[in-house]
């Protein structure tokens, strides 16, 4: 059926535009045409694609559900109020039309069966049918409107922008769209739980009764320690990419000679490239081992899951983030401010510290936010890392954990969806969007602030 | 502006008249940019205290001069500079002359105002800074001040000396960087088409005080307005195609040039 609609609509959407196209050309003999012909051939397509689209978009969902209703109606009327019967019953129906279903069917599914299919054949023959009459129509109703005085490109511009517009419109109602989804089962979360016991509670041990008869705790769901565990290791990770990345930007712009540049700024960009599932096991088989192995020369004791692995690696990790965006605001500066700084007998390093930094410095606190918000939301390398005990501390040697290798832990495997173990992985969802977000915001809001300080 | 007056007046020496003595003394430059030949054989006198002007069409090599006696020509990766150029008779590619100490003493102002995104003080204090002119606080303000005052700005300024720099208007940008360059007390300043992104008002002002600012400092500019070349200088060398053509006190250069070239070029014929 889809196959035959998109033949259907590209060999109409073809001649639709040739024909267009050709009225245009004979017109234009006689006359001066407003647009050149290739717009009225656009013209004409976009009058076909558009009522094609919206009859296959229109037309399947209301022919499979009338189709549904009705074989349901002969296979038990009663069920169609009912989502999981109705939903288990339709299978059932479906298997049987496909000649998968096991076993003998009773006479009533083969009534529904058949029901079923004389609907779904007239449901698609119609939807057909309804795209190429409408599609004719829009060919036959625009192609008179190609004439001399008609404005074709105005209308093909506007049709551009709308396609633009709804693409747009898709990308913010996605956000929006997980935003609440993500808060809804937030709300579910804190009828089990209270928000101040959350927010506050120092102890995260998610494990609850699953029956009402089981031994086992009630749960505690204070995320202190995950706040501390994540930002222990953001910040070990900020300790060594701020600087790093920093420098290796400051070199790149400044010093780095184009061809040392155009070596070095490509293989820094594979080191962002580097899958971070990679990185994690580099990180809990390489690195962690070692940390240990050197901690247990100097007397101290490394766990062998540290915040201090994790967030080396996760450091390297945000070298890229910090550095590549930091090297294209420091390139923003202009050259002028450069030249003015020499000119007045500064070094190279005394005018990068004095008037470069100061004047880049709206974007390379942007780019240190960015970097910071994606370490706080990177999983992979946690996960593998820093461990899954919910320990209290700031001591760097030790296992912590974090809000995404929470998440993770709660929701892999067979789950319950209405238990608070599980919805508090959208409460700790919800908290890490909000804290990403407000780091966003207010990376752009420096940004806007000081961006028109030169030039 | 009125402090720039006074020495003017206080100045032994006639206004109108430079001493003779050639402070930047050019012999057989070339200058490459890669396999471009951009400057060929340049010999060129510049007198002390006085305003020689630069001129010639787009691409004949005027600003490269410029740009060779501070050597700023070396911050560009290709640029290679040969010959003698001499201020107060030490070659300026001397190695045992430091760049630093050299553009401490030659200061330069550029086509586009390019004062620091930082506060009008800090822009003026920033080459006293750099090379630890001022004692104290005291200090730094006198320099600032009378940096101001010698670039005919301080009047407009002096109550929002804490404001950005880049929040002037045009004008006042460029005499913030002349400010900024007389700072150091240098004994040459370089001017760029210092007027090309000006109004003729702010025009006005920067060539009076160029005027002014003779006086103290030796001034090459560089311009493409020749009745600006007329106006402040004294001197005029005519450049075409990397060549110097013609060089000689400016009131000849445009009412008897030796050579055709300078003579089609100041009537209009081409440029």
């Amino acid at each position: 059926m889809i196959w035959a609609y998109l033949v259907l609509l590209v060999v109409l959407i073809v001649v639709g535009y040739a024909f267009g196209r050709m009225r245009a050309v004979t017109v234009s003999r006689t006359e001066t045409l407003h647009s050149r012909p290739s717009y009225y051939g656009a013209f004409v397509a976009i009058w076909i694609l558009t009522p094609m689209v919206l009859v296959y978009a229109v037309g399947v969902p209301f022919a499979n559900h009338v189709t549904e209703t009705q074989a349901l109606t002969v296979y038990d009327p009663a069920l169609l109020d009912k989502e999981l019967e109705r939903g288990a019953a339709l299978r059932e129906i479906e298997a049987v039309s496909a000649g998968e279903f096991i076993g003998d069917p009773s006479p009533r599914l083969i009534a529904a069966v058949e029901t079923y299919e004389t609907y779904r054949a007239w449901g698609s023959n119609l939807v057909f049918l309804a795209g190429l009459a409408l599609g004719l129509i829009g060919l036959a109703m625009t192609l008179r409107f190609v004439s001399a005085g008609f404005r074709a490109r105005n209308h093909v511009e506007r049709f551009i922008k709308r396609v633009l517009l709804a693409c747009a419109c898709v990308a913010v109602l996605t956000t929006i769209g997980i935003v609440f989804s993500v808060l809804f089962e937030t709300i579910r979360f804190f009828n089990h739980v209270s928000p101040m016991d959350f927010l506050f509670g120092l102890h995260w041990s998610p494990q609850t009764a699953i029956r009402a008869d089981q031994v086992g705790s009630s749960g505690a769901f204070g995320i202190v320690p995950l706040v501390v565990g994540t930002l222990l290791i953001t910040f070990i990770a900020m300790v060594i990419a701020g600087p790093i990345g920093l420098f290796a930007a400051i070199y790149m712009a400044e010093y780095a000679t184009p061809r040392f540049r155009s070596i070095a700024k490509p293989i820094l960009e594979i080191l962002a490239g580097i899958p971070t599932v990679v990185l994690g096991f580099f990180a809990a088989l390489t690195v962690a081992p070692s940390l240990r192995e050197a901690g247990f020369t100097l007397g101290l004791d490394v766990a062998s899951e540290s915040a201090l692995a994790a967030g080396v690696v996760m450091g390297m990790m945000i070298i890229p983030f910090v550095s590549s965006l930091s090297d294209d605001v420091i390139n923003a500066v202009p050259q002028s401010m450069r030249d003015g700084s020499l000119a007045m007998g500064a070094t190279k390093s005394e005018t990068v510290k004095k008037v470069i930094l100061p004047a880049a410095l709206p974007g390379i606190v942007s780019a240190f936010m960015l970097a910071i918000s994606a370490a706080v939301g990177e999983t992979m390398i946690v996960v593998m890392a820093a461990g899954l005990a919910a320990n209290l501390t700031i001591n760097p040697l030790e296992a912590v954990t974090t809000f995404t290798v929470q998440i993770k832990t709660i929701l892999v495997g067979d789950q319950e969806f209405d238990s608070a173990k599980t919805l508090s992985a959208f409460a700790l969802g919800f908290v890490l969007f909000f804290f990403t977000l407000m780091l966003n915001v207010i990376a752009l809001e420096i940004v806007k602030r000081y961006r028109e300080q030169y030039d | 502006m009125t402090a720039a007056v006074q020495l003017a007046q206080n100045d032994p020496q006639p206004v109108a008249e430079a001493n003779g003595r050639s402070k930047v003394i050019a012999r057989d430059v070339n200058v490459y940019y890669g396999d471009k030949h951009a400057l060929r054989n340049v010999d060129l006198d510049i007198p002390e205290n006085a305003v020689t002007a630069l001129i010639g069409p787009s691409g004949c090599g005027k600003t490269t001069f410029l740009r060779c006696i501070n050597r700023m020509n070396d911050t560009i990766p290709t640029a290679r500079v040969t010959g003698r150029l001499e201020i107060d008779g030490r070659d300026v590619h001397d190695p045992e002359i430091d760049v630093v100490q050299l553009r401490a003493r030659v200061g330069m102002v550029f086509q586009k105002p390019n004062p620091f995104p930082k506060s009008i003080f800090e822009n003026v204090a920033y080459g006293p800074r750099i090379h630890g002119l001022a004692r104290n606080k005291s200090d730094m303000e006198e320099i600032v001040i009378g940096s101001l005052r010698r670039a005919g700005l301080y009047e407009e300024v002096k109550d929002r000396l804490g404001e950005s720099g880049t929040a002037l208007s045009g004008g006042q940008q460029q005499r913030l960087c002349i400010a900024r360059a007389i700072a150091v007390s240098p004994d040459v300043i370089l001017m760029d088409e210092p007027c090309s992104a000006l109004d003729p008002i702010a025009t006005a002002k920067i060539e009076e005080l160029m005027d002014e600012l003779r006086t103290n400092f030796t001034i090459v500019i560089v311009t493409h307005s020749m009745q600006q070349a007329a106006r402040v200088s004294q001197r005029t060398a005519f450049f075409h195609l990397g060549i110097l053509v013609e060089q000689g006190v400016t009131g000849e250069i445009f009412t008897a040039p030796k050579d055709q070239r300078t003579q089609d070029y100041i009537t209009g014929r081409f440029g």
